[in-house]
């Protein structure tokens, strides 16, 4: 009995999630986006604020996926990289700090994305290991230097596993292995492109607009 | 009642996927992505694991099999094998992916003829 109360609770807890999956927040104001039309997309390397310094690179190789998928031709980011350094630019501040117009005369990209990533790692907590990626972009037009958009998203590797079985020695284990597979830079790097994926995918509450190349350019 | 209780277990395992999937996007994708991000990903690491020539066998089999299921490389892909061609030295082959890339991607024209200068004297 108790079970079966336990159990429709469950249900209905899940159905209310369900309910508010999707659920839009205050509506962005989209209007400088919309009269600017992007089409092309320069990123730039991501300012680092987490102590890992294998954010930049770990962040600025998941960022093509979002971007192109959804519509927006995106600039090779390697090539990208190696020309600022040919121009004697190496971190990303600076490399953020450089004029929109002189962007646009290199790269001939119509908006530049700057990218900062927060959070970027694991944390040993007694009984578990989280590895989070949190990262804020803002979409400059580089014609104008206008703000077309800003935005942050989070993922953490302890989404998924808040039920857990086996007692106290069983988590202690998971807790090990897992410290294990997190202290490589894989797992971080996996998890950057869980974040990436929500900061930069069109069609999501508050986030980008479709891009030229998506079906659906302009529905939105 | 068994049959019940089990219907019950399906519907409970069943609505947090729901939920996982609900906002996903339901659209085919527009690229066939291969290993390009891999590759990136190998390249900025740079820590010698694997030689440009392998990066560059790795792109060229990713993009056969791309081709094969009749699928489009994305954006950049091409961009990134001219440098690994130019970076082995392999100019010529870097001249024409990057033209590859213009020509798939008109947007790029721009900062693909700002690289091809260099290679183009």
């Amino acid at each position: 009995m108790t079970i079966s109360i336990f159990r429709s609770s469950a249900i209905a807890l899940l159905l209310a999630l369900l309910a508010t999956g999707c659920a839009t927040q205050k509506a962005y104001d989209y209007s400088a986006f919309k009269a600017s039309k992007p089409r092309s997309i320069l990123v730039l390397p991501p300012v680092n604020s987490s102590p890992d310094v294998a954010a930049t690179y770990g962040m600025f190789a998941q960022v093509s996926y979002p971007l192109a998928e959804s519509g927006y031709y995106v600039l090779p980011v390697t090539l990208v990289d190696e020309t600022f350094k040919q121009n004697g630019l190496t971190t990303p501040a600076d490399i953020q700090n450089v004029p929109p117009a002189k962007l646009r005369e290199i790269f001939n990209a119509d908006a530049g994305l700057y990218i900062d990533v927060k959070k970027y790692g694991s944390v040993y907590q007694v009984v578990d290991s989280v590895t989070t990626v949190t990262a804020e972009a803002k979409l400059i037009d580089l014609k104008t230097g206008t703000l077309l958009w800003q935005g942050s998203a989070t993922a953490s590797s302890n989404e998924q596993n808040n039920s857990n079985s086996g007692g106290l020695v069983g988590l202690l284990v998971t807790a090990i292995v897992k410290q294990i597979v997190a202290s490589t830079t894989e797992s971080s790097y996996k998890m950057a492109g869980v974040t990436s994926n929500r900061l930069l995918t069109a069609g999501r509450p508050n986030g980008l607009l479709y891009g030229p190349h998506s079906p659906k350019y302009g529905s939105d | 009642m068994r049959f019940f209780s089990r219907t019950r277990a399906v519907i409970v395992t069943a609505l947090p996927l729901l939920a996982l999937t609900a906002c996903a996007n339901q659209q085919p994708r527009l690229y066939g992505w291969g290993n390009y991000q891999q590759e990136v990903y190998q390249y900025f690491k740079s820590d010698a694991s694997k030689s440009p020539e392998e990066q560059i066998l790795a792109m060229q089999e990713s993009a056969q099999k791309v081709s094969a299921k009749g699928q489009k490389l994305p954006p950049g892909f091409h961009a990134h094998l001219g440098l690994l061609y130019a970076s082995t030295g392999k100019e010529d082959l870097a001249v024409a992916e990057l033209e590859n890339e213009k020509t798939l991607f008109p947007e790029s024209a721009g900062y693909m003829d700002f690289l091809l200068r260099k290679y183009k004297k």
